[in-house]
């Protein structure tokens, strides 16, 4: 059913994940946290749900990539953390192709989730929060890359 | 040659995002809630408030696509008017109806919104013409939805026998098929879909994860532990894996998702005036795939009608998407009454 390109599932080779876990992890955490404030400021993510992710800390690990970045929402701001929290509130694992295809929205994470594809631990509430309100954001027209095509 | 007419097919909407998704890519009508403890997907962030409803509803009839909204919880005690002013809401808006399962409500709804048009939610729990036709008596209910309990031949009776149209599950997530009536979820965490909302609410769900396998706790409660190479289903008690007499298995049900995408011509056959996609509470994506794969089926049974054939990519998309990466015809074609 899927036209045009479409990103496949695959797992990158060891070899990444052992580079990537010895590269110093604080600049995925800048740059997601940075790209996390200019989507609120431009009002993609509503308010009201920001308000309830006040003092929580998150990770994302992209286990076969061996990158993380954790960052926490704190008086308005996502924050990067340059250390990983113990317990953080709210941590998603997957590969990296998993979450790709949930960034071109070819994949609904409950799918990856059945498969096993996505890993969800801590605070469940708050996870669902989180995916509903990425679910909600009407990003803005892009033209059609062919990438983004499903 | 001429159309065979087929079934109504009524899609999810969690979001906006999802409502277009829907319409989009051809559902007839839609079904949404407010964000609030009056209808049964009351999860975080999922939902529609003010502003999005008013979008959605322009969206989808500017296209001539319906809109359902769905206020199919029960009223609780000293509260019944956060339930009427929902009714309230959605005939202001103009949806083109209401999907109740109260009956205080539907009372409600009849008498001073005569002109809206009423569905009986599956949450009503209706299994026989005699509960249908009751609910189109008291309270001019024109749809009901029924429960995932009847074969085919159930169902067939039910509409033989009503002047109700009648609206059947067709694909999504399958439960224990005991809806409006099943009180699992409140025996594990105090609250049930009918009561607050939602199943099993995800404050109460735990993931574990351990070398090699992942658990899933409820309130406290194990269960089921996943092999890494085992699919997963939602965190339920009626899909764990109990151990009943020193055998541990899916004592209930197993984690999986209805299909009835090859037994789509007897649904049109039986007279079905709407087949409902299960899944508020997935994205967009997932919206637009089943709806998608849906579509094609209909229009092919329409424009085939006897010679439809079913198509093997159908089957496989839709079983891809599917709880447990399974699918089944759940109770349509059970052999035991």
């Amino acid at each position: 059913m899927t036209q045009g390109f479409s990103i496949p599932r695959f797992t990158l080779p060891s070899l990444v994940s052992a580079i990537g876990r010895q590269l110093p992890q604080w600049p995925h955490s800048l740059a997601l946290a940075t790209a996390l404030n200019a989507a609120a400021r431009v009002g993609l993510l509503p308010s009201e749900d920001l308000a309830q992710l006040e003092g929580r800390s998150f990770l994302i690990e992209v286990l076969d990539a061996g990158g993380q970045a954790c960052f926490c929402y704190r008086g308005g701001w996502f924050r990067p953390l340059f250390s990983a929290p113990a317990a953080p509130d709210l941590s998603f694992c997957a590969n990296l192709s998993a979450f790709l295809q949930l960034l071109a929205r070819q994949e609904d994470p409950d799918t990856l989730f059945f498969r096993r594809d996505l890993s969800i631990v801590g605070d469940t509430e708050l996870g669902l929060l989180i995916k509903n309100m990425l679910d909600a954001v009407e990003w803005p027209q892009l033209p059609k890359l062919p990438t983004f095509r499903h | 040659m001429r159309r065979q007419k087929v079934p109504q097919l009524i899609c999810p909407a969690g979001s906006l995002p999802a409502l277009r998704a829907a319409v989009d890519h051809g559902a007839d009508a839609v079904y949404l809630g407010y964000r609030n403890d009056t209808n049964a997907r009351n999860f975080a962030g999922l939902n529609f408030d003010q502003k999005a409803m008013v979008e959605g509803i322009r969206y989808a009839q500017s296209r001539g696509r319906q809109v359902l909204m769905a206020i199919n919880t029960f009223a609780q005690p000293g509260r019944a008017t956060a339930w009427q002013q929902a009714v309230d809401g959605a005939a202001d808006l103009g949806v083109d109806a209401v999907i109740l399962a109260d009956v205080g409500l539907l009372d409600y709804a009849c008498q001073r919104h005569p002109a809206l048009r009423l569905h009986l939610s599956v949450q009503g729990s209706a299994t026989s013409y005699e509960a249908v036709n009751f609910a189109h008596r008291e309270f001019g209910v024109r749809r009901a939805v029924l429960p995932r309990v009847l074969t085919l031949a159930q169902v067939e009776t039910v509409i033989r026998n009503t002047p109700v149209e009648i609206e059947v599950f067709g694909f999504g997530s399958l439960c224990v098929m005991n809806e409006g009536r099943c009180w699992l979820s409140s025996y594990a965490t105090g609250e049930s879909p009918n009561t607050v909302g939602a199943c099993s609410p995800a404050k109460y769900v735990q993931w574990e994860r351990s070398p090699g396998q992942m658990s899933t706790r409820l309130n406290g409660i194990l269960i089921d532990s996943f092999r890494d190479d085992e699919a997963a289903g939602y965190p339920t008690l009626c899909k764990g894996r109990f151990e009943v007499d020193g055998e541990t298995y899916y004592a209930m049900e197993e984690p999986t998702s209805l299909n009835v995408i090859e037994i789509l011509p007897e649904i049109a056959r039986i007279g079905v005036a709407a087949i409902k996609v299960e899944g508020r509470q997935r994205s967009p994506t997932y919206v637009a795939q089943v709806t998608r794969t849906l579509r094609a089926a209909l229009d092919e049974l329409a424009s085939k009608g006897q010679h439809f054939h079913l198509k093997p990519a159908w089957q496989a998309e839709l079983a891809r998407l599917s709880e447990g990466s399974q699918v089944t015809l759940g109770a349509y074609n059970r052999p035991w009454r």
